[in-house]
């Protein structure tokens, strides 16, 4: 570990990382004021994709904006989906059936399984480990080809509707996912051979970027920072929706809050993802996947909405406010990097640059999702 | 007179011959190998099994305008990659392959290869500093920090090679290895090291050869995942291709001094038709076991890197150096 040493902030240069530059995974940029290897002090300057997603909220239908959300996280786009539907659902007074619940459930689990692959792949080529990335995304690729054949796409979904699903899932879908889950579980094994007991990824990760409760409550954390942190927070357990609470899962939380920690934490949520994906195909009820009574416009009353829900990147939220007419008045969308990310400013403070890039890999950032 | 000349220019083309397709050859095989490693087919394209790859690859360099970045030192900027290949091809001149197939065997061949390794370095220095490029910089500073931290346990673990071999004479000390395997100087019991602690030399010279030539996982001077891709970040065309030809050259050369220190030159593990064959073979392994060296590891840290030099092999290899040096004066 890098012990403190004494910064001159007089003899500082600046050095721009990004925003394209490989670490980043996109373009973000960090304007760093650098002493030697250490940095004294860093600025994370975002808004280089910005879509105005938001904006668009206001501007489209309802059925409109449905596909919008998936374009936010690119690797995740299942769970923003599901927040933006059920927040209309809750506002419209919209039924949706049992058997569209448990679908919707299992697809964001499968997707999440399939976001923290990518995720533990490019985390360890930041850390100059190339080879685990080719591994996670062979087991990526199944999840991605089963999921093809049901929604249509591969990586931008627009599979939910409101008040239930666009296709119904099929005997192919249900006895491949049952293959999945034995084969993503010997997988994690391998994961935790090859990468897990490497001594070199212990030393770098051990004790480096310790982010305290104070400061992950501060910058409103979730997802494995906060968790890796010894915040017990998860959505899906805290707040439940969907289908839920009908699951039987646990919510991984390490206290050493460190980058080890939130690897951990990562590596088991993908245990836990297919923990509720074997649940939900072994309860999976029979039924429509569309309510029988469904507005022809949507159009929900005049109001406030709010729904959170639990992403692969942490806590969305999504606010609707509504004053009655075909378009949202305004839809505010709380994306979960964007509170993560801003902790590195603060975090990164007097670490070598090489640690630095390895805390901002274990935050996970998806630079669309922030600047959305 | 005209007849020396015309020898030693005959064995420098032969040398660059030999350096420069190890290095391209090795670049496929790399390719090759981080391939099966990650369960993908790799290079198999162009030519059978993808061999047309590297003079493709060189073709492509070569036809590439070389571009100089403004404020750069065009001089240094030049110099810098002849100077990263340049060594490694004088190196080959004095590496013995076999009883016969030597260029120009001296009687202190070590001293020379060691020479000319100190001059990687420079190169790393030179392009870092003349790029003018922040993530150039900092790379050369650190490759420069890391080849004097390795280069002192390489060197004492040599001397204590030396010290048993009474020679610094790559032949010499091949011969004296040559009765058997339990004679290489990896081995402690029989042949001229009755030291216990000739594996743990073997060990801490390989690490060195490692770090000495920029590998994984100690490849912090090029580190793209922070530096972009460090001192080379600003080269292009063949400056690069020199110094990615020059990075396997020295790889060549780290893994054929491995071999004729610890496992025996060119002889055979079993007395028979001993050769440049055996030499040749030991070599492709040894870098073989780079290659997958590099594709498992990660990285590892600037401070964990000279931690484990300052702290770790230099003191292993200085206790060494004066246990042998006690073994020898005993017996």
């Amino acid at each position: 570990m890098s012990s403190p040493i004494q910064l001159q902030p007089d003899e500082t240069f600046i050095l721009n990382v990004g925003p394209q530059h490989p670490a980043t995974h996109g373009v973000l940029r960090v304007k760093m004021e650098m002493n030697g290897e250490y940095i004294v002090d860093a600025e994370t300057v975002i808004g280089y994709i910005h879509r105005m997603h938001e904006k668009m909220g206001e501007v489209k239908t309802y059925p409109q904006y449905l596909m919008n959300l998936s374009r936010m996280d690119y690797l995740g786009a299942m769970g923003y989906s599901h927040g933006h539907v059920l927040v209309v659902e809750k506002a419209a007074g919209i039924e949706v059936p049992e058997r569209a619940e448990y679908i919707r459930a299992i697809m964001v689990e499968l997707n999440r399984v399939a976001s923290h692959l990518f995720w533990f792949g490019a985390f360890v080529m930041d850390l100059g480990g190339f080879s685990p990335l080719m591994y996670a995304l062979q087991d990526r690729e199944y999840i991605l080809d089963m999921m093809e054949a049901v929604t249509g796409s591969r990586l931008t979904y627009c599979y939910f509707r409101f008040g239930g699903l666009y296709n119904d899932i099929d005997d192919d879908f249900i006895s491949a996912a049952r293959r999945f889950i034995p084969r993503m579980r010997k997988s994690l094994k391998k994961y935790h051979k090859l990468v897990t007991g490497n001594i070199i990824f212990h030393k770098r990760l051990e004790g480096i970027a310790p982010l305290t409760k104070e400061m992950c409550r501060k910058y409103g954390a979730s997802s494995a920072v906060a968790r890796g942190s010894g915040i017990n927070f998860d959505v899906r357990k805290n707040e439940p929706y969907s289908v839920y609470p009908e699951f039987d899962f646990d919510v991984p939380v390490y206290h050493e809050c460190d980058s080890l920690a939130r690897y951990n934490v990562r590596m088991e949520e993908m245990e836990q993802s297919l923990r509720i994906i074997e649940q939900g195909l072994d309860k999976l009820p029979d039924g429509p996947i569309m309510p029988k009574k469904k507005p022809k416009l949507i159009k929900p009353p005049a109001g406030d909405y709010y729904q959170a829900v639990e992403t692969a990147r942490g806590s969305f939220g999504i606010r609707l406010v509504s004053d009655g007419t075909k378009t949202p008045y305004r839809l505010k969308l709380r994306s979960p990097t964007y509170s993560n990310m801003h902790l590195f400013d603060e975090a990164c403070r007097g670490m070598m640059i090489m640690d630095a890039l390895a805390f901002m890999g274990s935050l996970d950032l998806v630079i669309p999702e922030i600047d959305r | 007179m005209s007849l020396t000349l015309l020898n030693v220019i005959v064995a420098v083309v032969i040398a660059i011959a030999f350096a420069a397709a190890n290095a391209a050859y090795l670049v496929w095989a790399e390719r090759r190998g981080a391939a099966r490693i990650q369960r993908r087919p790799g290079p198999n394209i162009n030519g059978p099994f993808g061999l047309l790859q590297p003079p493709l690859d060189g073709i492509k360099l070569m036809a590439k305008q070389l571009l100089i970045p403004g404020g750069a030192d065009k001089v240094l900027f030049i110099a810098a990659p002849v100077l990263a290949m340049f060594p490694a091809i004088m190196s080959f001149v004095t590496i013995p392959f076999s009883d016969s197939i030597v260029a120009k065997n001296m009687n202190v061949g070590i001293l020379m290869i060691f020479a000319f390794a100190s001059m990687g370095g420079m190169s790393l220095l030179f392009a870092g500093w003349s790029s003018r490029n922040k993530y150039a910089m900092m790379s050369s500073v650190r490759a420069v920090s890391q080849a004097v931290a390795y280069e002192i346990p390489m060197l004492i673990t040599t001397i204590t090679v030396v010290m048993i071999a009474g020679s610094m004479d790559l032949m010499e000390i091949v011969h004296q290895q040559s009765a058997s395997i339990l004679h290489w100087n990896i081995f402690p019991l029989l042949g001229n090291s009755h030291n216990i602690l000739m594996p743990f030399s073997f060990l801490i010279f390989f690490t060195c050869t490692l770090a000495e030539t920029n590998r994984a996982p100690f490849d912090l001077g090029e580190a793209e995942s922070e530096l972009v891709a460090g001192f080379h970040t600003e080269y292009g065309s063949m400056g690069f291709g020199l110094f990615f030809m020059g990075e396997y050259a020295n790889i060549v050369i780290g893994s054929c001094m491995t071999v004729i220190l610890f496992l025996g030159g060119w002889s055979c593990p079993f007395g028979l038709f001993p050769g440049v064959w055996w030499f040749l073979l030991k070599l492709y392994l040894l870098i073989a076991t780079f290659i997958w060296i590099r594709w498992t590891f990660p990285r590892t840290t600037i401070y964990g890197l000279l931690n484990l030099s300052w702290k770790i092999l230099i003191p292993l290899s200085l206790f060494n150096l004066l246990f042998t040096a006690g073994l020898i004066k005993v017996f």
